[in-house]
């Protein structure tokens, strides 16, 4: 079996009397494509902050792609990725541009950029397009741009939160034709999103539940588990019982 | 009459440049739950903003309730009701002064019509003096929704409601939308996820400011021309590139943990020849059966086209 790139154990974040995060432990693995899901407001983005090393747990711990989430924040976020459908490009910007401060806030040397930023254009076929402003490119391209540029400091482990959000069905798809990509290459994908189509995608995906992890298997054994036809059941049946998405 | 009538409504930005809508007509019935189901971009949210008078046409004209979105827009104001895409109430008023206020604005009371926010305002009633700023996501949608309605408007414009929302709780807001529709009041929804479309009594498939189909959901999945299958493999990571590769398919697209397939000839059966080819790639648990499309297989064909 090989080393987890995450592991988390009792992983548990408090505001105030609030328990936001309460006692996660799991592991996620080389190379795979991890699943983060939850109903608004069940702790999903506060247990991502604190894996990325934004955010410091209250108790318990966490290891991410080697390194203490309390102790080696900065280390972690050298070495991980991150892409919110919100926030990711900036858009007075031109791609270049982009690429060229993303490489460089993450420390590679000018030769790396140079080297690095046209692998990418070149991959993405943007050879036309690196001076245009990112504002002027459609959201598909934005989108895969932006996954790419999450990976120039070729991280272990990429976060994505809700990277489809909004997108056509076509592009949605071909967007998850670039995580394929990633996860063959060895990187860890931990992805969160709100279309349950592209849980079904997931290696393994866990399910949240009022802060804690009521669920976490292939897409495939979670069906079989709650007698559910579809991905969207599991949830359905998982979720509904939410208490904190009442209030 | 029709509720709303759009008749070649353009609407551009950048002095031109940007096209967002391109002479789109269509019309929403009274009482009718009517859907625009398009990606970001393609131009729900300016159609909104011109309907409910908030941004000019460069072209064409519109009317809502009887008047013209130019010459009428007081009128339009005081009739509809319009949740915008981004939260837009006060932040730092409580739930119950947020009502208040928009009912005051509206000259009305709150008690007036308080019988067509019950249902929805007595989930977030047990808070009502907590700060809009402070409420969970479902919240402030349950209490946007609220405002929206207090006045009693005859149309209701809802841009986007359901994005960023969990599975269970979109489900929940369809249930309440269903039962506003059932009091007569014509709603405008738009959505980003194409699985709420068959929701809708009629819907308006969009991308890049203009209609790709507009029908019944029933109607448009009729429409789609030529037989679709659904496959399924143990192997699924390694599916997707041998169809592809596939000498007869015309498309294939994930859909879950199936993959929806069409062939280049589909007058004859298909199947055995496609079982055999993947059997042969080493494929294995191998699922093939023609089915109905869905309105997300019908939106792909008509992007294609």
């Amino acid at each position: 079996m090989q080393e987890p790139v995450i592991k988390t154990e009792k992983l548990t974040k408090r505001f105030g009397d609030f328990v936001a995060a309460n006692e996660l432990s799991f592991e996620v693995y080389p190379g795979e494509i991890f699943g983060f899901l939850g109903a608004n407001g069940a702790g999903k983005t506060t247990a991502m902050r604190m894996l990325c090393g934004l955010s410091v747990p209250s108790s318990g711990k966490a290891m991410v792609a080697g390194f203490d989430v309390s102790g080696d924040a900065e280390k972690i976020k050298k070495n991980v990725g991150y892409m919110s459908q919100k926030f990711s490009l900036y858009e007075d910007l031109t791609v270049m541009e982009n690429i060229r401060f993303y490489a460089g806030i993450y420390g590679l040397s000018d030769k790396q950029i140079k080297e690095e930023s046209e692998k990418l254009i070149a991959i993405l076929g943007l050879e036309n397009e690196v001076k245009k402003l990112v504002i002027d490119l459609p959201l598909g391209w934005r989108q895969k741009l932006a996954f790419s540029v999450a990976l120039v400091h070729q991280p272990k482990i990429v976060f994505l939160d809700e990277p489809t959000g909004g997108v056509d069905p076509v592009t949605r798809r071909q967007f998850w034709d670039l995580i394929y990509i990633a996860a063959d290459k060895g990187i860890t994908v931990f992805v969160t999103t709100h279309y349950m189509d592209e849980a079904e995608y997931c290696d393994r995906v866990s399910i949240m539940v009022d802060g804690r992890i009521e669920a976490l298997d292939s897409p495939r054994n979670l069906k079989q588990q709650f007698s559910a036809k579809s991905m969207d059941d599991v949830f359905y049946k998982l979720a509904r019982g939410a208490k904190r998405n009442a209030e | 009459m029709n509720a709303v009538s759009l008749d070649k409504i353009t609407k551009t930005y950048n002095k031109g440049k940007t096209v967002a809508v391109n002479e789109m007509s269509f019309s929403v019935d009274k009482s009718e739950l009517f859907g625009l189901i398009g990606p970001d971009g393609a131009g729900k949210t300016s159609i909104f903003r011109v309907l409910t008078t908030l941004l000019l046409p460069d072209g064409g004209s519109a009317i809502v309730d009887g008047c013209d979105v130019v010459k009428g827009y007081k009128e339009i104001r005081a009739r509809i009701g319009y949740m915008p895409g981004k939260f837009s109430l006060y932040q730092d008023l409580t739930i119950e002064e947020n009502l208040n206020f928009f009912a005051t604005l509206f000259n009305t009371t709150v008690k007036d019509n308080y019988d067509l926010i019950k249902e929805i305002y007595i989930q977030i009633e047990p808070f009502k003096t907590r700060r809009a700023g402070k409420l969970s996501g479902g919240m402030k949608q349950k209490l946007a929704l609220c405002c929206a309605l207090i006045h009693k408007p005859v149309v209701l414009f809802l841009d986007e409601p359901t994005t960023g929302v969990d599975a269970v709780s979109r489900k929940e807001f369809w249930d309440m939308l269903k039962r506003l529709k059932e009091q007569g009041i014509t709603i405008l929804v738009s959505t980003p996820y194409m699985d709420e479309a068959t929701l809708c009594d009629r819907i308006a498939l969009i991308q890049t400011g203009k209609i790709l189909s507009i029908d019944t959901p029933a109607d448009i999945v009729k429409a789609y021309s030529g037989k679709l299958y659904e496959v399924k493999s143990d192997t699924i990571h390694k599916l997707p590139a041998d169809l592809r590769n596939y000498e007869d398919t015309l498309s294939c697209f994930a859909f879950g943990e199936y993959m929806h397939i069409t062939f280049k000839n589909d007058k004859t059966d298909n199947s055995a020849s496609l079982l055999n080819y993947l059997t042969e790639k080493g494929h294995s648990g191998l699922e093939l059966k023609q089915i109905e499309p869905t309105i997300e297989d019908c939106f792909i064909k008509l992007l294609k086209q």
